[in-house]
């Protein structure tokens, strides 16, 4: 709908570069989101489903009751902070993708420091900041020593990310299956429980909790970081061109780590809250794919941290119509995987587009501004 | 009683490193194949997965696991040639598709083979080795799947033909330098999907080695990320294919470390061994990122490494 408005700006004033270039970023990802409902469409016709019926459920269980939009705004909060994760690297120039490992370390670091408080008694307040903060350096310090590495030893961060995500599972599983783990917890090793006078509750008057508010903050903050502040024009630019940021004297290295750093912050986070939340203790439920699905999340924003809300809304309504779609079609609750798959294929094959069309060309249409 | 025990541990340690490592094997063979070519495929654990479930699938209609073998390389095809395609596109970011054909490949697998995790299909028979031992270890240890032969025959050829082929120098030139590949008169873009494509066929059967002999059934839960590992197993082997069969049984050696604990009753702290070779992988990138010589082995035009 944007895309249309944006787009169809009146003839007679000359629309700028910077309007055609957002028309363009709200347009091309809007118009592979419509092509991916048709393919999908197409799929459901040849298993003989009814796509009208599958979309109808899919808003109903999405966004169709206050129940579900609560739903939708809960399942986002966790693709918010991983997609934060890949998309302020991603604005430096590196493809980070180790967001799953940080959760998964974030949340291992927030559940392991909250045993002593828990035993000594700590006031609950205090206790969340004080696994908040752990889960953030634990974090932090996970995808910035990829940043490190980068930089300084010239280690390709996609591949040592991927390394690390790893070995941060294995990290986790490690003192899951040994020194802390609780022994009530038979089939499935996990950490003591942090209790329920422990667990964060909800935003009051509301059954979203307190993940999806700390994300759409730190969307904000984020947003303001790299677009309106000295640091983050330093690192756009050396997004834009490393060796000329270098040549005007911007400190590479120290950008570099500092965005990695923030990007694990934002994924540990999201494990804190993962435990706090959800599971209240950490086992292997932590992985659950969601720094990978935020990796999705991020490309269709355009790395824009703002964006990255609204997407991950509609991908947290996705998930959560999930079982509507299962009870009411009889059909697998992978189904929502598949459109999911189907979206960020056609999605990213659509980052071709860009430049492409002349309808945003500013040369195009004779004039430039 | 200390000799006996370690001695069941390495026995079992053997026979699960050759279990364990043949879909390593594949997955490793066909991103080394892709990445020869100067393109990065991450999305092959999606073709392992849906090679699982579509092996699985076919070898329970037919009841020949060896059609399932087949139909799982050309799932894994069909998926690699979509990513083959997509990269053709200008402007597309290799790693970033192969995430989304993950996402994809694990989806419709499990979409489709909700209906296939109660029945059991035919599985692939193994070869007795070990029989003639006489020990009742060793000859389990020893039963060995033709799938593990198949790589390595694979391995080996796939060394000979990047060496003393047409088709080896157009790979290697193509990964090396599009441009000197451009002026031979070589479509760039033809030669990585096809290479694409063709790794992407043996992942699939690397998934059909999962679902149809080890652990041998389908579940959701089947893989346990040996596609997502095979871009490090290919760092580690330097994208040599013979290498690519050193790397995959030391990560399934590394794998089974668990298991055969186990069986004398260790049951804990072997989740190290388990991440000993990607804090390995890592080393080595460490070591190597800065090396002229160790450049020289790496195709020039991969994204990775630039």
């Amino acid at each position: 709908m944007s895309a249309e408005t944006a787009g169809s700006v009146p003839a007679t004033r000359t629309p700028n570069v910077r309007t055609l270039k957002f028309a363009e970023s709200i347009f091309v990802p809007v118009f592979a989101l419509f092509g991916s409902f048709l393919i999908f469409s197409l799929f459901l016709l040849v298993i003989g489903k009814s796509p009208i019926d599958f979309f109808t459920l899919v808003w109903t269980g999405g966004f169709g009751s206050s129940f579900s939009i609560q739903q939708s705004l809960q399942r986002s909060a966790p693709l918010i902070l991983t997609a934060l994760a890949f998309a302020i690297p991603a604005r430096i120039g590196l493809t980070m993708i180790g967001a799953e490992g940080a959760l998964v370390l974030g949340g291992f670091a927030a559940a392991a420091v909250a045993i002593p408080l828990v035993t000594g008694g700590a006031a609950a307040p205090i206790a969340w900041l004080i696994m908040a903060i752990t889960a953030m350096a634990a974090g932090g310090l996970w995808i910035g020593l990829a940043g490190w590495l980068r930089h300084y030893r010239g280690v390709n961060e996609t591949i040592s990310s991927l390394l690390l995500s790893y070995i941060a599972i294995a990290i986790m599983n490690f003192f899951v299956e040994g020194a802390l783990r609780d022994p009530a917890s038979a089939n499935k090793p996990s950490t003591m429980p942090i209790g329920d006078a422990y667990r964060i509750g909800s935003i009051p008057g509301t059954d979203v909790h307190w993940g999806f508010a700390a994300g759409v903050a730190l969307a904000i903050i984020l947003f303001i970081l790299m677009s309106r502040t000295t640091f983050g024009f330093a690192a756009r630019m050396t997004g834009g061109n490393v060796r000329a940021a270098k040549a005007q004297g911007l400190p590479v290295g120290f950008l570099m780590v500092a965005c990695c750093a923030i990007a694990g912050c934002c994924a540990g986070l999201a494990g804190f809250f993962e435990v706090a939340v959800i599971h209240g203790q950490a086992n292997a439920s932590l992985v659950a794919g969601y720094g990978f699905t935020g990796i999705l999340v991020a490309f269709l924003a355009r790395h824009n941290p703002l964006m990255i809300v609204p997407v991950a809304i509609i991908f947290g309504a996705i998930a959560a119509a999930g079982g509507l779609v299962q009870r009411r079609m009889g059909m697998p609750d992978a189904t929502v995987l598949v459109l999911q798959g189907i979206i960020f294929v056609v999605l990213l094959a659509s980052e071709t587009l860009y430049g492409r069309l002349k309808f945003f060309q500013p040369e195009a249409r004779g004039d430039r501004t | 009683m200390m000799d006996s025990a370690f001695i069941t541990v390495l026995i079992a340690m053997l026979g699960g490193a050759i279990r364990v490592s043949t879909p390593f094997m594949f997955v490793a063979l066909g991103e080394c194949l892709t990445e020869k070519s100067g393109r990065i495929n991450l999305g092959l654990e999606g073709n392992l997965v849906l090679g699982a479930m579509v092996a699985y699938a076919i070898s329970f209609h037919t009841g020949n696991p060896w059609i399932g073998v087949l139909a799982a390389g050309g799932s894994g095809l069909i998926l690699g040639a979509l990513h083959g395609y997509i990269c053709k596109l200008p402007k597309v970011n290799d790693i970033a598709v192969g995430i989304a054909i993950m996402s994809f490949g694990t989806g419709v697998a499990f979409f489709f083979g909700k209906p296939y995790i109660q029945p059991s299909a035919p599985r692939l028979d193994a070869i007795h080795l070990g029989d003639w031992t006489g020990n009742s270890a060793l000859a389990q240890a020893l039963q060995v799947n033709p799938l593990f032969f198949v790589g390595i025959i694979l391995a080996v050829a796939m060394s000979w033909a990047f060496a003393n082929t047409r088709w080896g120098l157009i790979v290697r030139m193509t990964g090396d330098s599009a441009a000197s590949a451009r002026a031979m008169g070589v479509s760039v873009d033809w030669v990585r999907f096809l290479a694409t494509a063709a790794g992407g066929f043996l992942a699939g059967v690397g998934g059909a080695f999962l679902s149809l002999y080890y652990p041998g059934s389908w579940n959701q839960g089947l893989s346990s990320g040996q596609g997502l590992m095979a871009v490090a197993l290919v760092i580690f082997a330097r994208w040599d294919p013979i290498r690519c069969i050193w790397a995959a049984l030391l990560f399934g050696a590394a794998g089974a470390i668990g298991p055969s604990l186990q069986s004398v009753g260790i049951s804990q702290g072997y989740y190290f061994f388990n991440a000993a070779p990607y804090i390995l992988t890592l080393f080595i990138m460490i070591a190597s990122a800065r090396s002229k010589g160790a450049a020289r082995e790496v195709p020039g035009e991969l994204s990775i490494t630039k």
